[in-house]
């Protein structure tokens, strides 16, 4: 789909999350047309890799149904997967974006039969469970993914695997000739909807993540639940996996610190707070869970969910900068260490697994995006001071919970569509 | 409209002509299904087989497509076309990747997939093409209500957007309390210092932009219509009353500081050196930029202490339960104004959580640069004390009960939503208290007769049938219940932002009022063209009943979850198709079957059931009929396909908008033509609900408990009809609990009533 047709009325939207899905949608669903660019193979995000969300521990994937259906159903919006904004130039109402487009080779004959993938034999690392586990070369991301077609991972062409790939599809989708192209798109305005990656783990070194097997972060310990997962579900822990029942988590990984992020990310009190009922959904009271905070920012009505996890006895928390964190050489437990300031306590605890309620940070440094473009001390989108018709949409403008984060995609779509608006009145 | 033409389409791919016999499957379409072109394809999703098929639209006169292939979740944008009805009968994941590819099992799967066939070109003969809304409104007027920085920031934005608004205020000056305040929270880098307001300029633009009209010293006294064609009378000032015409409404009815003064153990009321937030507001503003005063005798404030949610968090009665979000910001904010001022102003923060999300944090690093105190701490009483004020708190770091002295107390307490009646909690209230009443009368007790007219003062004053204001999800908030979808509206056409939705800040106002003005400007379009808002976004058909069978019964305006029918003066129901969300819960109210879509209705769906071919008592083939709602549950089954997780191949599934939709003849019938086992499927209800047509599946469950009764009447056991709540990741326990009703069958045998 290399033939996309845009006009400087039409919307381009950076990211196909569900900030990037939102602010597309609600711009197409106003009558605007939309050109929605996504990097990876498939739309839905860091959303699509949650088990729960909270409060309500309703699944994500349900949401994402029905954005996926009113995106079929909608023809002013095209979709580009594998596809990265390479360069903006131009004024507000008149820009030029070029898009740089990977190869996926597999082409719109795909019907997702899943043949290539059988005849594959070489598995690679999956991103989509954070590395944890691998699949084949030729793969769907997901059960839901969206376009609903196969990708040919890159490191096996030239392979006999990506032949074989070719030779199992009856439907001449696999097309290994495909080359990166880039194309040049004429738009009225720009949603940026890049979202975030969880903070590099390795950089709080008092933790170990690099060097002890049962510290992960949140993010991880979230593919863990998920019944497709790396662990098929299980809550294990990686050294030997060992049922995981004693667990820690400790906030502000990353967060609220000056040698690592500034800001606060806004999420990991609730993800925390979330990810207790997890541990007590598979252990019930053989679960023991720690959570270790400074302040719990369980802002508005989520405060009903902190005072439910509060009256868990099965759930302690406690009031503590962790220092750093040991390993218990023979059992593998790690040993954390600090003192509790409620009372003044040292503590040393050994727990089965460490969560660490990783922060987050933007995706793509705001700063790089254009000249024009605004970015506060910590690489958000800053709006304010920001002169292009480059709108921050979701984590891109601020570290935000998805309820936010779709709220904020809302508006960044009406300040997009005003733009689209000028243009159009400007020209009749 | 052109007679009826109906193609049917076969695919061989996906190991779909492998598995199953197609030229029998084609016949079918032709014979029973009454297809007049059908044509088989080895691989119909490819350009060649779409374009067989637009040839055939543009050439044969077919209007209705029958797709015979894969689930109607794929390859959706390459089987659309235009102007014509398309069903889709699903022989990949409903059949070939459901069932296992054993020898023995050949016969029944190409039953099953036979049975799709029928199913998919009897729902296609009873389907019409959507003529849209004939009652459309092309007003695109937007009502503001409420002049606050939510109201102010949804007028402009909209007005920038190039929609015309009309503001109404209820006070005589816009503003709101941001107007009150001496300065904001920094809202951009390097969020170190208080800032301007803003709000004298977002006045000047509302009073200069020629296309906001204000009303002020105004309220809504009537609001009927629907999107496109609403009409409000506004009260004013002088006791008139002005009509106007509007499309779109957005509520911004912000919220009312919480009465201090239920504080009394907090000092509130008995000095008057303690004062709220607002009330520090104005004693910052009276001392321009000097020294900050105290009330009580005008000395110059050397110490100040903040409470940190007072009369917040709290499960104490009268106080409020959440957190109000903004108030640890604005209590360092105002922190600042002392410090800022006068360095030596010893100022004291008592919280037991501080909460700066975001960049928050960095005000709050500024804030402890500057020398404010903060302490973790739970504050029992504040009293006078000599000179001056003594706060007696527990200090959770010490864990030991200490005392600081202040000039001045500030209590951070928090905001109580303006969101008007709760129709529904009242109801639920009277219900219950009708019940105790009657519980008391038969206990020979006098009672007080109950009110039906609804208590409080509304803001929008709707002529809705199901309440005056939007329902009230939590502690009278308004916000909307969806976590994707924060502005899903109970009430089609209004939506509501700021205070009135969540508790929230300045800056979250502003973004959440932008969002606001696009939903808005969004159901305005939409109802010029006849669509449906979310979550059937797009949907051109619409509601419509045959009036002579009516009876006036009801159920249809009572159990519409968007409250869009209203009743005319005979008790008939007026479908207003704009504020209709398409879900079909009418339709399965309505006991005489009188309601219906024009793509979606009893028959669509009665003659799916119908056209399974019904195997005789003896043949030991049951059929098991599974109605699956199509947000969650028919996905949930899909992917258990993809993932090869196998069902019995006895079953026959039919999707449903929702559960809600389902009406109980289509259960009834199907038992009586011989269906050995029903089991619905449909989303998690009660409190953490997930029907996206928020009430479908509550009702659902309600009326299949009932269902046992026409069980009885059958002679049938009542395990042959099961309703379950199933989310969109049950992908191993969707099969399951098809197989289990299987097994049920096996256990009590097949239904008697096959003829």
């Amino acid at each position: 789909m290399t033939d996309v047709v845009a006009t400087n009325e039409t919307i381009l939207v950076v990211g196909g999350g569900i900030s990037g899905m939102t602010a597309a949608l609600e711009a197409a669903e106003c009558g605007k047309d939309v050109v929605l660019v996504e990097k990876s193979p498939s739309l839905g995000g860091r959303v699509s890799q949650l088990y729960k969300y909270f409060p309500k521990l309703c699944h994500p994937t349900c949401g994402l149904e029905i954005n996926l259906r009113r995106l079929k159903a909608n023809k002013r919006i095209r979709v580009l997967t594998l596809a990265e904004v390479s360069a903006i130039t131009g004024t507000p109402g008149d820009y030029t974006a070029s898009i740089k487009i990977s190869p996926r080779y597999v082409n719109e004959n795909c019907t997702a039969c899943g043949e290539c993938e059988k005849a594959v034999t070489a598995e690679i690392p999956n991103p989509f469970n954070y590395s944890m586990d691998k699949m084949k070369a030729a793969y769907l991301p997901f059960s839901m993914a969206y376009p609903q077609r196969y990708v040919i991972d890159p490191s096996i062409i030239g392979t006999p695997d990506a032949e074989k790939a070719k030779s199992a599809c009856k439907y001449d989708a696999v097309d290994l000739g495909m080359k990166e192209a880039t194309v040049k798109l004429k738009v009225g305005a720009v949603v940026w909807a890049t979202g975030w990656k969880p903070y590099d783990a390795n950089k709080i070194q008092p933790y170990g993540y690099d060097r002890y097997a049962n510290v992960i972060t949140s993010v991880e310990f979230e593919r863990m639940l998920d019944p497709f997962g790396p662990t098929g579900g299980k809550l294990v822990r990686p050294s030997d996996g060992k049922e995981a029942k004693n667990v820690a988590f400790i906030q502000c990984a990353g967060s609220r610190d000056r040698n690592h992020l500034k800001h606060c990310s806004r999420i990991c009190c609730m993800a925390s707070l979330k990810q207790t009922t997890y541990v007590r959904e598979k252990f019930g009271d053989d679960a023991n869970v720690s959570i270790y905070y400074i302040d719990i920012r369980a802002i508005d009505r989520l405060e009903d969910f902190y005072k439910k996890v509060q009256a868990d006895p099965k759930v302690k928390f406690i009031k503590s900068k962790v220092a750093n964190i040991t390993e218990d050489r023979a059992s593998g437990d790690p040993i954390l260490h600090g003192v509790d300031t409620e009372g003044y306590h040292r503590y040393d605890t050994k727990h089965d697994l460490v969560v660490l309620a990783i922060g987050m940070e933007p995706s793509v440094d705001a700063s790089k995006i254009m000249q024009g473009v605004a970015a506060d001390a910590s690489g958000f989108i800053d709006i304010n001071a920001t002169t292009e018709a480059v709108f921050g949409a979701g984590c891109a403008s601020n570290a935000l919970d998805v309820n936010r984060s779709v709220q904020n995609a809302t508006a960044a779509a009406l300040r997009a569509i005003q733009v689209i608006n000028r243009v159009s009145r400007a020209e009749a | 409209m052109a007679d009826m033409k109906v193609g049917a389409y076969i695919c061989k791919g996906c190991g779909i002509g492998e598995r199953l016999d197609t030229a029998q499957l084609a016949m079918i379409a032709q014979k029973e299904g009454k297809a007049q072109v059908v044509r088989e394809h080895e691989f119909l999703c490819n350009a060649s087989g779409v374009e067989m098929i637009k040839n055939d639209i543009a050439n044969e006169g077919v209007n209705h497509v029958v797709i015979a292939a894969c689930s109607r979740r794929a390859k959706a944008e390459t089987f659309n076309f235009e102007n014509v009805a398309i069903s889709r009968a699903n022989l990949r994941e409903g059949v070939i990747w459901a069932t296992p590819a054993d020898a023995d099992k050949k016969e029944l799967v190409q039953e099953m997939a036979a049975d799709y066939v029928r199913m998919g070109c009897a729902e296609s003969v009873k389907m019409q093409i959507p003529r849209t809304n004939p009652n459309l409104g092309h007003n695109k007027r937007i009502l503001v209500v409420g002049g606050g920085i939510s109201g102010m920031t949804a007028a402009i934005e909209s007005a920038k957007t190039g929609y015309d608004v009309l503001l109404v205020e209820k006070t005589g000056s816009l503003g709101g309390w941001a107007a009150k305040l001496h300065k904001r929270v920094p809202y951009r880098e390097p969020y170190a210092e208080p800032a301007d307001t803003g709000i004298a300029d977002l006045i000047k633009q509302i009073e200069s932009d020629k296309h906001i009209k204000v009303f002020l010293n105004s309220t809504l006294s009537k609001t009927s219509g629907s999107p496109g064609q609403f009409s409000v009378d506004i009260s004013t000032e002088s006791g008139g009353t002005a009509t106007e015409n509007i499309g779109g409404i957005i509520m911004a009815s912000g919220f009312t500081p919480y009465d201090m003064n239920k504080l009394p153990y907090l000092g509130a009321g008995k000095s008057k050196d303690v004062v709220d937030q607002l009330g520090l507001e104005a004693l910052a503003k009276a001392a321009k930029g000097g020294a900050i005063k105290r009330p009580s005798d005008g000395k110059e404030v050397k110490s100040v202490v903040f409470i940190q949610c007072a009369g917040q968090r709290s499960d104490k009665e009268g106080e409020l339960p959440y957190c109000s979000g903004h108030c640890c910001n604005t209590s360092i904010k105002q922190a600042m104004y002392f410090k800022n001022q006068n360095p030596d102003i010893d100022t004291n923060v008592i919280y037991t959580d501080l909460r700066t999300p975001g960049n928050g944090e960095d005000f709050y690093r500024s804030a402890q640069k500057k020398g404010v105190t903060f302490t973790k701490g739970k504050v029992g009483e504040v009293a006078p004390g000599s000179g001056g004020l003594e706060v007696k708190f527990k200090d959770l770091i010490l864990n030991d009960d200490a005392v600081a002295k202040a000039d001045l107390v500030v209590l951070a307490t928090g905001q109580v939503a303006n969101s008007g009646i709760d129709m529904e909690a009242q109801l639920l209230a009277e219900a219950a208290e009708r019940d105790d009443a009657k519980k008391a009368k038969d206990a020979g007790e006098a009672v007080a007769e109950h009110q039906e007219k609804p208590k409080g003062v509304s803001i929008l004053n709707l002529t809705y049938r199901q309440g005056p204001d939007l329902p009230h999800l939590k502690y009278g908030f308004n916000d909307s219940h969806f976590i994707c979808f924060p502005y899903e509206t109970r009430r089609t056409g209004i939506y509501s932002c700021g205070p009135v939705r969540r508790p929230m800040d300045m800056a979250q106002a502003i973004e959440d009022a932008t969002g606001a003005a696009l939903k808005a400007i969004q159901a305005v379009e939409n109802a010029s063209l006849g669509r449906a808002a979310h979550p059937r976004s797009g949907d051109l058909s619409f509601p419509e009943f045959r009036r002579e069978g009516c009876t006036q019964c009801k159920r249809c305006t009572v159990e519409c979850p968007f409250g869009a029918i209203d009743e005319d003066e005979q008790r008939y129901p007026v479908f207003n198709e704009s504020r209709c969300r398409r879900c079909g819960t009418c339709m399965g109210a309505c006991p005489v079957r009188v309601i219906s879509f024009e793509n979606y209705s009893v028959d669509t769906v009665g003659y799916q059931i119908k056209a399974v071919d019904m195997p005789d008592q003896f043949s030991e083939k049951p059929r098991i009929l599974v109605l699956a709602c199509e947000n969650d549950a028919y996905p949930a089954l899909d992917m258990a396909a993809m993932n090869r997780f196998t069902y019995s191949a006895f079953t026959r599934i039919v999707p449903v908008r929702c559960l809600g939709s389902i009406n109980t003849i289509w259960v009834t019938d199907a038992l009586n033509s011989g269906y050995d086992g029903v089991v619905l499927m449909g989303c998690q209800k009660g409190e953490n609900y997930q029907c996206h047509f928020v009430k479908g599946s509550e009702i659902a469950h309600t009326r299949m408990s009932k269902i046992d009764d026409t069980l009885k009447q059958l002679a049938l056991e009542i395990e042959r009809v099961k309703t379950y709540e199933v989310a969109i990741t049950d992908i191993q326990r969707a099969p399951a609990l098809i197989n289990e009703m299987a097994e049920t069958i096996q256990k009590i045998g097949l239904s008697p009533l096959k003829f």
